[in-house]
C-alpha cells in the first residue's frame, strides 16, 4: 500500500506537523519506503490469532476515588509558557 | 583522571563505609572528570551544587551510622527521567525549558536510597534513535573512539558514555527496543532491561508505554544488581507496575550454574553476520558449558518479522504519547502572534520536534487511522502475539538465551548510510526489539573487544521476572570474559 502525496499532507494535519511543499515527495519516498520494508509482514497468516495488546495481563486495578495529589497549582503554571489570572493563555480562540 | 573514579559502584560503597574516602570527596572527583570531558557531551544538565548537598549530608549519616544502601553514590539520570526542580528536556527542543514539578518513581526510590544526583544524561530526542545522534543537544562521543569520533549507541548514549569514560559511578537508562542494551554493548558496560512492569513507569517521558521500562546501566554486572535492587517495586502511580516481590539480586551472583540450560536462538545467526560477532557468540557459550551449564540450539521462528512489527508498534504509541505537546501548558511554543490556535500546535510541533521524531509520529498516525488500522496495526499485535509464543515455547526447553547484543560495534558519527536510509539504523536493532515485544528481562554485558578495539556485548534474555537466572549467569559470564574496562 503506497501512499500518495495527498496522504502525506492528510497525515501531517493529522499529526499537527506541518510538512513543506518542496518536502512532501521525500517525506513520501521514505513513507513508502518504510511501509514497503513492513509489508513483509504479511507473509504470515496471522487470521486466527490473537493480538497482544500488553504482556502485562494484570486487570486494572481501581482506588478509591480521592484526591491524592492538588493545591499545587503554582507549581504546575510554572511551566507554562504563557499564564494569565491563573489559567493557560492560548491565543483568541473566539471572536 | 581520578582514581578513585575508578572504583566500581560496589568498591565506592565499601571505601565510603570504610571511611577511606568521603562522600563530598568522591562527589568532587566525579564534578572534576566531567568538566574535563565536556567534549564527549553526555550531560545535558549538571546539577553538581546539589550533588555537593547531598553528598554532604551522606557524609553525616556515615558518620552517625544511619547510612543506607545507595548512601553517597554519585550517579548520572538519563533526561528522560523527571527530576523535581532539575530540567528535564527529554533532548527535546520541545522540553528545553521544562522543570518538573514532581519527581519519577524511580528517581525518587534512588534519593530515598541514598544517591547523589550529578546531573542528567544526553539521550536521542525523546529516547528516539539507535546513535544518540537525534538529540537536540548534540550527539554523544563514545570514550572508546581511537582516530575518529564513534557513536556511543543509544538511545541511552549518554548514560553508556558516562559510565564508560568514569563521568558517574552508574546511571539510569530506559529501553522501548535496545535503549540500554545497544549503548552498554557499544561502550564496554553492562545494562539491564528488567521485566516489563518491575520498575514504575511513572514520571519518565513516555515514547512507547507498552514497550518501555527503566534499568540501570553500570560498570558490571553486581552494580546492576544493587541498582535493580533499589529501582525495582510496585508502584500505585504506575497501572502496569507488577505486584510481584522484588529478591535481592545480589543473592544470585555467586549461585553455581551448573545444569542450567542455555538457549541459543539459531534465528540470530543470519548469513552474512558480522564473524567476530559470531565468534565472541561461541566463546561465550564454551564459558558456560565449561562451568557445568547446558547449551542448546532453539528456534524463535518469528525473529524476522520482530522489528517490522516493532516499527508498526512503537511509532504508534509514540503519536498518541506525543500528541500531548501542543504548548499550552508546557515546553516550547512558537511565536503565536496572529495564529489560529491549530496554528499555533502546527507551529509549535513542526519547530519543537526534530525530524526522527517527526517521521515516526506521522508513521504512528499513519497505521492508527481510519481504513488503515487492521492492515497494519492489529496485524503487528497479531505479530507481537506470536513473537511472545516463541520465547514462551522456547523457555520450556532453556532457562535463558544466549545472543550476541548487536549485529555491530559501535560506528562512526554522521554514517552517511545509517542517516539517510532510517531502515539501516532500525536493523541496528535486530537482536534487542523481540524482548521488549515480549516484555522480558534481559541483560547487555561486555565480553571483548573487536580487532579494531571496540567492545562486543553478549545479551541474555530471561523468562518473565526471573532477572535471578540472568544475574547468576552474567556474574559467571563476566568473570570468565574478562572483560577490561577504560
Amino acid at each position: 500500500m503506497a501512499v500518495d502525496n495527498e496522504t502525506v499532507k492528510r497525515v501531517a494535519f493529522l499529526s499537527r506537523l506541518k510538512v513543506e511543499d518542496n518536502k512532501t515527495e521525500a517525506v513520501k519516498e521514505e513513507f513508502n519506503k518504510i511501509l514497503a520494508w513492513i509489508e513483509e509482514l504479511n507473509e504470515i497468516n496471522t487470521e486466527n490469532i490473537e493480538p497482544l495488546i500488553s504482556v502485562n495481563d494484570i486487570d486494572l486495578r481501581l482506588r478509591e476515588d480521592n484526591v491524592t495529589a492538588g493545591n499545587c497549582k503554582d507549581d504546575i503554571l510554572k511551566n507554562a509558557p504563557s499564564a494569565e489570572y491563573d489559567y493557560f493563555a492560548v491565543p483568541k480562540v473566539v471572536e | 583522571m581520578n582514581d578513585i573514579t575508578k572504583l566500581t559502584l560496589s568498591e565506592s560503597l565499601e571505601a565510603l563505609r570504610t571511611k577511606k574516602i568521603s562522600a563530598v570527596e568522591l562527589t568532587q572527583a566525579y564534578a572534576e572528570n566531567m568538566e574535563n570531558c565536556r567534549n564527549y557531551n553526555t550531560y545535558i544538565t549538571e546539577s553538581v551544587e546539589k550533588a555537593l548537598i547531598q553528598a554532604k549530608e551522606a557524609d553525616k549519616r556515615y558518620a552517625n551510622a544511619t547510612n543506607r544502601k545507595l548512601e553517597g553514590m554519585p550517579l548520572g539520570i538519563k533526561d528522560l527521567f523527571c527530576t523535581k526542580d532539575i530540567r528535564t528536556t527529554a533532548a527535546s527542543r520541545m522540553l528545553y525549558n521544562f522543570v518538573p514539578p514532581y519527581e519519577s518513581t524511580v528517581t525518587q526510590n534512588l534519593l530515598d536510597d541514598g544517591a547523589v544526583f550529578l546531573g542528567k544524561l544526553n539521550l536521542d530526542e525523546f529516547a528516539m534513535g539507535g546513535s544518540n545522534e537525534t538529540s537536540y543537544f548534540g550527539p554523544v562521543i563514545n570514550p572508546w573512539s581511537k582516530d575518529k569520533p564513534l557513536v556511543p549507541g543509544g538511545s541511552s548514549g549518554g548514560s553508556a558514555a558516562a559510565v564508560a569514560a568514569h563521568l558517574c559511578v552508574a546511571a539510569t537508562g530506559t529501553d522501548t527496543g535496545g535503549s540500554i542494551r545497544e549503548p552498554a554493548a557499544f561502550c564496554g558496560c553492562t545494562g539491564i532491561k528488567p521485566t516489563y512492569g518491575r520498575c514504575s513507569r511513572y514520571g519518565i517521558v513516555a515514547f512507547a508505554s507498552s514497550l518501555d521500562q527503566a534499568g540501570p546501566i553500570a560498570q558490571d554486572v553486581r552494580d546492576c544488581a544493587i541498582l535493580l535492587n533499589t529501582m525495582a517495586g510496585f508502584d500505585e502511580k504506575d497501572s502496569t507496575s507488577a505486584k510481584v516481590e522484588v529478591p535481592d539480586f545480589t543473592s544470585f551472583l555467586d549461585k553455581d550454574i551448573k545444569g542450567l540450560t542455555i538457549g541459543l536462538p539459531k534465528e540470530y545467526r543470519p548469513e552474512g553476520l558480522n564473524q567476530e560477532v559470531c565468534s565472541y557468540w561461541d566463546v561465550a557459550s564454551e564459558y558456560l558449558k565449561s562451568r557445568g551449564a547446558n547449551v542448546k540450539e532453539i528456534s524463535l521462528p518469528h525473529t524476522k518479522y520482530a522489528l517490522a512489527t516493532y516499527y508498526v508498534l512503537a511509532p504508534a504509541e509514540a503519536s498518541s504519547n506525543l500528541a500531548r505537546y501542543d504548548g499550552i501548558r508546557y515546553g516550547y511554543r512558537a511565536s503565536d502572534e496572529n495564529m489560529s490556535l491549530d496554528e499555533l500546535y502546527t507551529a509549535t510541533r513542526t519547530e519543537g520536534f526534530g525530524n526522527e521524531v517527526k517521521r515516526r509520529i506521522m508513521i504512528g498516525t499513519y497505521v492508527l487511522s481510519a481504513g488503515y488500522y487492521d492492515a497494519y496495526y492489529l496485524k503487528a499485535q497479531k505479530m507481537r502475539r506470536l513473537i511472545y509464543n516463541d520465547f514462551m515455547e522456547a523457555f520450556k526447553a532453556c532457562d535463558v538465551i544466549l545472543t550476541p547484543t548487536s549485529p555491530i560495534t559501535a560506528f562512526p558519527l554522521g554514517d552517511e548510510s545509517m542517516l539517510q536510509n532510517p531502515i539501516n539504523m532500525y536493523l541496528n536493532d535486530i537482536f534487542t526489539v523481540s524482548v521488549n515485544l515480549a516484555g522480558l528481562p534481559a541483560m547487555s554485558l561486555p565480553v571483548g573487544l573487536s580487532k579494531n578495539g571496540l567492545p562486543l556485548g553478549m545479551q541474555l534474555i530471561g523468562k518473565p521476572f526471573d532477572e535471578a537466572t540472568i544475574f547468576k549467569v552474567a556474574a559467571k559470564l563476566e568473570q570468565d570474559a574478562g572483560f577490561k574496562r577504560i
